[in-house]
């Protein structure tokens, strides 16, 4: 079998004396969807951002196809085909459509000057395949709708051929037609053979999408299960109480079940 | 920007009435020009400044501290090595000039960019600073009289280009315009983008070009004065008749200086990475910084600028002045920060546009000219001038809250 497309060993991450992220391993194949879970603060969004480059982990290692990754910013995870889509969507809201998806990677001219209509150019064949009736190419994005603005944030992370893709919360400011439409790139990105980390409050959409689940409470791991071998419940023992079910491989930052522990406790 | 132009057109024809028609003259208007552009120049930095979320107090002592050091490398150093008015005092002087503001804005913005102080103190503390310094180069002393050719970027009679060369410029200028027009409509049509109608292109065209002849115009209707002509018909040997000669102005040396700082800004602005960078940081610094973007280092290159400009203007002040002085440049930072906000900065960052920053130059220089032609006393000019800033930030305010809903 071929290696993970990403193998984070034991990543960790510390906010002064918080652990945002306690000795965290996860894997990520290629043609497979990774649903992160877990509370606001279960460490999620810092995992991804380690993955991404925005933070810079403490400890433990990034392997992206069996080979040690050395991810310091968000350049080198792009190097290495990473592409994130922010829950704040991180866009520059003054700028328009092409500047954002081509932001940091402007297309230029032989003379070395921005190429803006090749990258228009560009903007409207990706956003004809995400959302073909915009056409507001000339405007600041602070001026587009909130599903608009998601699919520039999430066209941004197609344009450049990633392999391996981050969703923080994609379909969270979307309607309900929106959020399908996501869905669909999704299993349609999945097809292509990307690998993808998916990070959802809604459980319904990670049971359709995921194949495996990942939770994460005080940042640490509770467990990681198939899809398939798991109910709707046993997740959500996982993210509330800490509960590993059967089904699922533990992680470090289980708990024995609660009522046990009460029985164990000397009098 | 349209209601900008209005309000100039508003301002230069209240004056105009006000003072019995003097103010539209070739004259004054040519005056007006040469007395905008050093605040006009550094509004042009200022801008990416501000758009980047920062601002810089220091850039008036800094015009002050490298006019200063100019003024004495022509004055007291270069002539005990090359003598008296050589040939290559000015660009030596200026060469230093320039790399002097290069490096003092480097250096405060390395202090802002990477140790992370805020600009506004980093810069609060550089305008004690250079002012000081300003001081210590000769105790205070004045620098004078500086070298021929330098002078010749004050503007004057011999600082401007003449009929010719005016006409020349500004032919030239019609045709880049159009030129830019034309190609920009060409790559529109190849990618088959939506089009402006043809009409509205001629218009742009034409304006542009009925602009600029007519500044030609205005520049060549001012004629030299007479002591001037005197001298200059007794040097070439040129019998001078009657009736006198007419030898036009044509336009000023440092407004071309402008006029090209604008343009280069300009450029960087909008067709470079580098100016692509500025105003995303300025829109979303969090953005810039996920996507790779290298933001501290853009904030460095956008002080070094902002040097580079004050150094510029530093040039333009003391050849006009003919002496470099210590107290040269006060109070022009606000001046550049007040042209650049009315010209439609937003001090919160992310817009602005060069154009519109040295527009709201000259705007303040016509009011001040305007007024001093009525003969209003200096206390009420700076009361006027600060009213009418606070304003044109309200009414732009308001503009831009209904344009939102």
């Amino acid at each position: 079998m071929s290696p993970p497309l990403v193998a984070m060993r034991d990543v960790s991450l510390a906010f002064g004396g918080i652990h945002a992220v306690d000795r965290v391993s996860v894997e990520l194949y290629a043609g497979e969807v990774v649903a992160l879970l877990g509370h606001n603060g279960a460490g999620k969004s810092s995992l991804v951002k380690i993955l991404s480059g925005a933070y810079r982990r403490d400890s433990g290692s990034i392997a992206i196809r069996g080979e040690e990754a050395a991810i310091a910013n968000p350049r080198d995870a792009k190097r290495y085909g990473i592409e994130t889509i922010y829950q704040t969507l991180a866009l520059a809201d003054n700028v328009d459509t092409a500047a954002n998806l081509f932001l940091g990677r402007e297309l230029r001219t032989r003379f070395g000057t921005l190429d803006d209509i090749a990258m228009e150019a560009e903007a409207r064949k990706v956003m004809g395949r995400l959302n073909p009736h915009f056409q507001r190419f000339k405007d600041p994005v602070k001026a587009l709708s909130g599903g608009q603005r998601q699919s520039v944030a999430i066209a941004r992370a197609i344009l450049f051929n990633a392999q391996i893709l981050i969703m923080d919360e994609p379909t969270a400011a979307l309607g309900p037609q929106e959020a399908a439409q996501v869905a669909d790139l999704v299993r349609q990105l999945k097809a292509d053979g990307l690998g993808i980390f998916l990070i959802s409050h809604d459980i319904h959409d990670v049971f359709d999408l995921a194949d495996r689940i990942c939770v994460m409470k005080n940042g640490a791991v509770v467990g990681t299960a198939r899809t398939a071998d798991v109910t709707k419940d046993d997740v959500l023992g996982m993210i509330i109480l800490g509960k590993c079910p059967p089904g699922a491989v533990p992680g470090p930052g289980g708990v024995a079940a609660p009522d046990r522990m009460a029985d164990e406790r000397p009098l | 920007m349209l209601g900008m132009v209005l309000a100039l057109a508003l301002i230069w024809i209240g004056f105009h009435i006000l003072s019995g028609g003097l103010f539209l003259t070739p004259r004054n208007l040519w005056n007006l020009s040469v007395q905008s552009s050093s605040v006009a120049i550094m509004a042009t930095g200022m801008v990416l400044v501000i758009v980047t979320r920062n601002i810089d107090l220091s850039i008036g002592s800094m015009l002050g501290f490298i006019g200063m050091v100019m003024g004495v490398i022509q004055v007291d150093v270069l002539p005990k090595f090359l003598g008296f008015e050589h040939p290559a005092t000015w660009i030596v002087a200026l060469g230093a000039g320039l790399v002097l503001g290069v490096m003092l804005g480097a250096f405060q913005g390395a202090l802002i960019a990477y140790l992370g102080i805020p600009s506004f103190i980093v810069t609060l503390g550089g305008f004690l600073v250079w002012r000081g310094a300003a001081w210590w180069v000769t105790s205070g002393q004045t620098a004078a009289p500086l070298d021929t050719t330098f002078k010749l970027m004050g503007g004057g009679p011999e600082g401007s280009i003449g009929a010719a060369w005016s006409w020349t410029l500004g032919l030239l200028g019609c045709a880049a315009i159009i030129a830019l027009l034309a190609h920009s409509r060409g790559r529109r049509k190849q990618f088959q983008f939506p089009l402006r109608p043809m009409a509205a292109e001629v218009f742009l065209g034409v304006a542009a070009a009925l602009l600029i002849l007519g500044a030609v115009a205005v520049a060549n209707a001012y004629p030299w004065p007479i002591g001037t002509v005197r001298r200059y018909a007794q040097a070439n040997h040129i019998a001078l008749p009657d009736r006198g000669l007419f030898i036009a102005h044509g336009f000023a040396i440092p407004v071309l200086i402008a006029v090209a700082a604008g343009i280069v800004v300009t450029f960087l602005a909008t067709r470079t990475r580098f100016g692509r960078y500025v105003y995303a940081i300025g829109g979303n610094p969090e953005a810039a910084e996920l996507a790779g973007i290298n933001t501290r280092w853009v904030i460095v290159k956008v002080f070094m600028l902002m040097g580079l400009l004050a150094a510029v203007s530093a040039a333009i002040s003391i050849a006009r002045l003919d002496a470099a002085t210590n107290s040269e440049g006060t109070l022009a930072e606000l001046l550049v920060i007040a042209a650049a906000v009315i010209g439609g900065t937003s001090l919160s960052g992310g817009t602005g546009t060069i154009a519109g920053a040295m527009l709201g130059a000259v705007l303040m220089q016509s009011l001040q000219s305007g007024m001093v032609l009525l003969g209003v006393d200096t206390p009420l000019q700076n009361i006027v001038v600060g009213v009418v800033l606070v304003l044109a930030v309200w009414l732009d305010t308001i503009y831009r809250r209904r344009r939102v809903s």
